[in-house]
Parts: C-alpha cells; structure tokens; sequence
C-alpha cells in the first residue's frame, strides 16, 4: 500500500490519497502542470511537505537511498554514467526478453544505444532493485507501438507477481486506460480523480 | 664559508625592465590585445614587491609575535579570497570563504608552527626569516590545489548533475553518487604539486633553492631546504584539498540525500 498523507508541492493542491498493492494508477495532465514533481516528491527526490507511507514505513523513517530502492522514480530521460549496459545493474537483470532484448544486451555498449533502447533498458535497471513502487514518468516516450505493449505487459506482470504498485505518467489516453485501475489528473493547481468516460 | 652576495643597483633592473618593454611593443604590435594587461601586471609586480620588502625589512628589524600573526592572517585572508576568485562557478561567498580559510589554517598555518618549532628550531621560533616566506610558500601551492581541486568538483558536478541524480533514484547513497567526480577532483588538486616533485632538479631549479644559490648559499644547504619544502607543501596541499573537497561534497547534498546546488551556490530554482 501506498498512502500520500497532505502530500504539499508547489503549485499543487494538497494530496490525499492511497493506492492498494497491486494497482496500477494513471497520471495525467499538461506538461508543466507539476506530474513530475509529483512524482519526484514521492521519491523523496525534492522538497516537500506532508508525509508518504508505503507498507506502513514513513519516508523520513528510513534513509533517503533505502527508500528510493524501494520507491523507485524512473525519469522521462535516463543517464548511463558507465562504459557498458551491465556495469550499471545492482542485480542479476530479468525481464529481459520481456522486453525485446537477447541476453548478451548487457555487454552492449552504452554509446551504442538509441533512445528507444535505453529507455527499454532503464526499465530494466530499475526493477533489478525490486522496487515495491513503481513511479513511471512517460515510459514509452520514445518507443514504438510494439515495444510500448511489450512495456505496459512487463509493468503489469510485475505488479501483480509483486503485488507492487505503479503510478504511470502518461499522455496517452488510450494507453492510460489500458494499464491503469484508476486515473487521476493534475491541471490548474487540481489534483482530480478521472471519472471513467 | 659564506660568500658575499652580489646586490642589485637600480639600473640592473632598468636594464632587465627594458626587455619587457621590448616585449610590450611587439605585444602591441601583433595586437595580441596584451598591452595593457601586461604593462600595469609589470608596474604591479614592481609596486607591490617593493612594498612588501619595506614591510619585511621593517618586521625583520622588531620580530615582535603579534606582528608575524597580523601578516599572517592578511596572507591567509588574501589566499581564502584568491581561492574563490578563480572559481568559473561562484561559490556561495560567506561558506565558500570560510571552508576556504578554515583548510588554509588547518593545513598551512599548522605544518609552519610545527615546523618553526620542531624542523628549523630558530631563536625566536617564530623568527620572520623563517615563518613568512616559508608560511607563503606553503600558503601559495596549497591555494593553488584548492582553487584547482574545487573549481573541477563543482563544474563538473554541475554538468552532470542529471547524472547524479539518476544514481539517487537508483538507491545509491550520496557519497557513492559523487565519489568518481569528487576522487577525479582530488586527484586534479594534488597532480601540480606531485608532478613539481618528480621533476624537481632535472627539469626546473625551484625558485626557493635558486634564490639561496644566488644569495651566496652552498648548493648543498639549498637544496636541504628545498627538500624540506617539498615535503612540506605536498603534504599542505594533500590534505587541505582533501578536506574542503569532503566539505564540498557533504555541502552538495541535504539530509535526505538530494543534491542541492542551491546550498553551494546560487542557482535560478
């Protein structure tokens, strides 16, 4: 469970709101509308006020890195600091041909990469730590319509096996209902449950 | 044995004056842009070394204690400002300047009283023969490796600070987050002086064992207390950059491990 008590940003009404294991939550909203740092301040990554629980454990409870490997952010834009793919896994990765890739994907290159690829593998870097939230800031930003399904099943797959939770920021509204169990949007300052056309 | 030296004369420096001079016109010709910038270093040198030799000689004749502290903390005032100076980056100035000084007293100051009192051993100890040029020297070399070491740690963390932060959402501590930029910023704060070393006396004459040798000193006394410097300021330099680089870095970040430029300069949020 994830519980958001009084959850403050800037330019954001105060957020209440609990997300049960298991549950995928959609996200969206006009860019700069504040979906980011959202999601950001639930990663404990900014500033903020109010409190963020998951399972009970307060942020403030645990250290900030212990908390990010259970509260995992994957950013719109990921950054590879090493030579190849596999230097930068804690953790044996799986999923991988989930995700489209042969296994010798981690001796790649990381120059090698195209975006698409990188995002792909991001993913996986990401649930290498075996986060129990999932915080997905545009997934599928720069993938093709196949990659983007084989996405949205791994994510799907991985919430229900870990009875994990996910919150998916994205701008498709047919990908939104697809993956989400609920769907919320920030416009104007407003944080509004989306209410199933 | 001690030989006399042999004193300069005013026109002995005319003389030399008149080869920069020569350069300043060929400067001015080619318009390397130079001409000025080189003339008023030149009039400066001259002002500003004769000044402090009116100082020294006046401070040499009473070597009174209160005196040698009030040079120094001037000297260490001077280095700390200098250091940040040559920041590309501005530091916030109040913090930048205390860790700055903070490091210059810990590290110089400290290795000339140990040294004044347990190395050279003069009668005063804190003979000014002794304590300000060998404080100045330490002073110099260890501004240089912090203005160095600092300036790379915080432009280069700057530039990757995307990277960073990818590291911190992917559960890494903060000091793992940042410990390749800050070793490669330590490392580029002592590399001058380590390199100065190793190539001491088969490349370059340093400048301190040079001026004894001139000044009548035996090659062999020179060089004693070149060797004695040597040591001196790459163990000064060591671990002042050491230290205000861990500064830096545990300044970069907050208690909840997020990086925050904000805290080391100021940044448009």
């Amino acid at each position: 469970m994830l519980r958001l008590e009084d959850l403050q940003i800037p330019g954001i009404e105060t957020i209440n709101l609990t997300i049960a294991p298991g549950e995928c939550i959609g996200l969206s909203g006009e860019s700069g509308s504040g979906k980011t740092r959202l999601l950001r301040a639930i990663a404990d990554m900014d500033e903020h006020g109010g409190q963020v629980y998951e399972e009970n454990v307060a942020q403030d409870d645990v250290r900030a890195h212990e908390w990010r490997r259970r509260v995992a952010l994957l950013a719109a834009e990921s950054h590879w600091w090493l030579d190849t793919v596999g230097e930068h896994f804690s953790a044996h990765a799986e999923h991988i041909e989930a995700l489209g890739f042969a296994q010798d994907v981690m001796s790649w290159s990381i120059s090698r990469c195209s975006s698409g690829e990188k995002q792909r593998l991001s993913i996986l870097r990401m649930l290498a730590n075996c986060p129990r939230v999932l915080l997905l800031d545009e997934p599928t930003a720069n993938l093709d319509a196949a990659n983007s399904e084989r996405v949205e099943r791994l994510v799907l797959d991985y919430i229900v096996e870990h009875n994990a939770i996910a919150i998916w920021v994205g701008h498709d509204a047919a990908q939104l209902s697809r993956v989400a169990h609920h769907r919320y949007q920030v416009s104007d300052g407003s944080f509004t449950k989306v209410v199933h056309p | 044995m001690k030989t006399e030296f042999i004193t300069l004369t005013a026109p002995d420096l005319i003389l030399a004056s008149l080869l920069v001079l020569a350069l300043i016109g060929l400067v001015v010709r080619l318009q390397l842009g130079l001409g000025q910038t080189l003339s008023i270093a030149a009039v400066r040198t001259t002002v500003q070394l004769l000044l402090v030799g009116l100082i020294l000689e006046a401070v040499f004749n009473r070597a009174r204690l209160s005196w040698i502290l009030l040079i120094a903390l001037v000297m260490m005032v001077v280095a700390a400002w200098e250091i940040l100076a040559r920041q590309k980056r501005k530091l916030r100035a109040k913090w930048g300047f205390s860790i700055s000084a903070f490091a210059l007293f810990v590290s110089s100051f400290m290795i000339t009283v140990l040294t004044l009192l347990m190395v050279i051993e003069a009668d005063p100890w804190y003979m000014p023969q002794y304590a300000i040029p060998l404080l100045g020297m330490l002073l110099g070399n260890t501004m240089n490796g912090i203005a160095l070491g600092m300036d790379r740690l915080v432009q280069t963390a700057w530039q990757q600070r995307a990277v960073i932060e990818q590291r911190l959402m992917l559960g890494q501590k903060d000091s793992e987050a940042i410990r390749d930029i800050a070793r490669d910023s330590m490392r580029a704060g002592m590399i001058p002086i380590i390199n100065a070393m190793a190539a001491a006396g088969v490349v370059s004459l340093p400048g301190m064992m040079t001026g004894q040798i001139l000044a009548g000193s035996p090659p062999v006394e020179a060089v004693k207390y070149q060797i004695l410097i040597m040591f001196l300021v790459t163990a000064g330099t060591g671990f002042a950059v050491i230290m205000v680089l861990q500064l830096i870095t545990r300044r970069m970040f907050d208690s909840r491990e997020r990086l925050r430029f904000d805290r080391l300069l100021k940044v448009p949020r």
